[in-house]
């Protein structure tokens, strides 16, 4: 995630599940939501549909990474 | 350090486009093509610095802009893949390097002429892809759902207006298909020999000044050794 975003991995380090993204950190802008779908798809193998993509899911950080899990586990 | 190249458009006329110059007096001249559309902000100041830090090394470099991007007032809905790799092909005789270093999406239009090094590229399908996404997400909040699926089949057909660049049809179905261009002459550098994460992911243009320095120190080396 820091990676991605280019965020100080101190601060990433305190993410929990509840941690706020899209509309909460401000580095999150559509093209930037993007770009994190895109790498995600890359370095996890996985490829992202239209209908994976809602608020819940990008709503939290608990959302992404419980998405992201379930994408995997699935592959 | 500021000049000007002529470039040839679509429509068979040519405009005078920007190129930035840093000289040295070494034997070698690096063309830079930059990253495209989103990345070509983010990567922007990068990439100046790159040239600066190869001017330090003694190597000079030439960026000139591509039509539409950048400086230029060259409409993009005119553009395709095609006409900038004419675009770049151009600027490889005109501004005479000896090497050409293409950064990002430029590894779609780089031209085999000359020794290039690849910076991170890019498949035109990814960048398509994020453009796409970007597109639904931003419709989305505005209440309006649309499929990335539905919006390539008419861009491809129509073009279309993606995350504020308008993309013509050819420029579309080119990038759909558009894959690195591989030569024996040229070598790929990837993000992770560079350290850190690339400038692109972030959401606004930002500098990584150990990260210039070591693409630049790679070519160096890399000339040094030729």
């Amino acid at each position: 995630m820091c990676d991605v975003l280019g965020l100080d991995s101190d601060d990433v380090a305190e993410f929990d599940a509840e941690t706020g993204l899209f509309g909460h950190l401000p580095e999150l802008d559509s093209m930037a939501v993007a770009g994190l779908l895109t790498e995600m798809e890359d370095r996890l193998d996985i490829m992202i549909d239209d209908e994976d993509v809602d608020g819940e899911m990008l709503e939290t950080y608990g959302g992404l990474l419980g998405f992201a899990q379930a994408k995997v586990a699935e592959g | 350090m500021f000049g000007e190249w002529t470039c040839p458009l679509p429509d068979g006329q040519s405009s005078t486009e920007l190129v930035v110059a840093m000289e040295s007096d070494g034997p070698h001249k690096i063309l830079i093509l930059p990253a495209l559309f989103d990345e070509a902000n983010k990567l922007r100041r990068f990439t100046l610095q790159t040239m600066r830090a190869l001017a330090e090394a003694g190597i000079a470099s030439t960026l000139p802009d591509l039509p539409a991007m950048n400086e230029s007032l060259a409409p993009l809905a005119a553009q395709s893949l095609e006409s900038w790799r004419a675009a770049a092909a151009q600027a490889a005789k005109e501004l005479s390097p000896t090497h050409v270093l293409a950064i990002r999406g430029s590894a779609l239009i780089a031209p085999e002429t000359l020794p290039t090094w690849h910076y991170s590229p890019v498949k035109g399908a990814r960048i398509l892809r994020n453009m796409l996404r970007a597109r639904v997400l931003t419709s989305r909040e505005a209440g309006l759902e649309e499929s990335t699926d539905t919006l390539l089949a008419q861009g491809m057909e129509h073009g279309l207006e993606l995350a504020g660049w308008p993309l013509s049809a050819d420029m579309i179905a080119q990038l759909q298909e558009a894959e690195p261009v591989a030569s024996q002459r040229s070598e790929i550098i990837e993000q992770k020999q560079l350290g850190g994460a690339g400038l692109w992911l972030r959401a606004e243009p930002d500098e990584a000044p150990e990260q210039s320095a070591q693409l630049a120190r790679h070519i160096a080396a890399k000339l040094q050794a030729s």
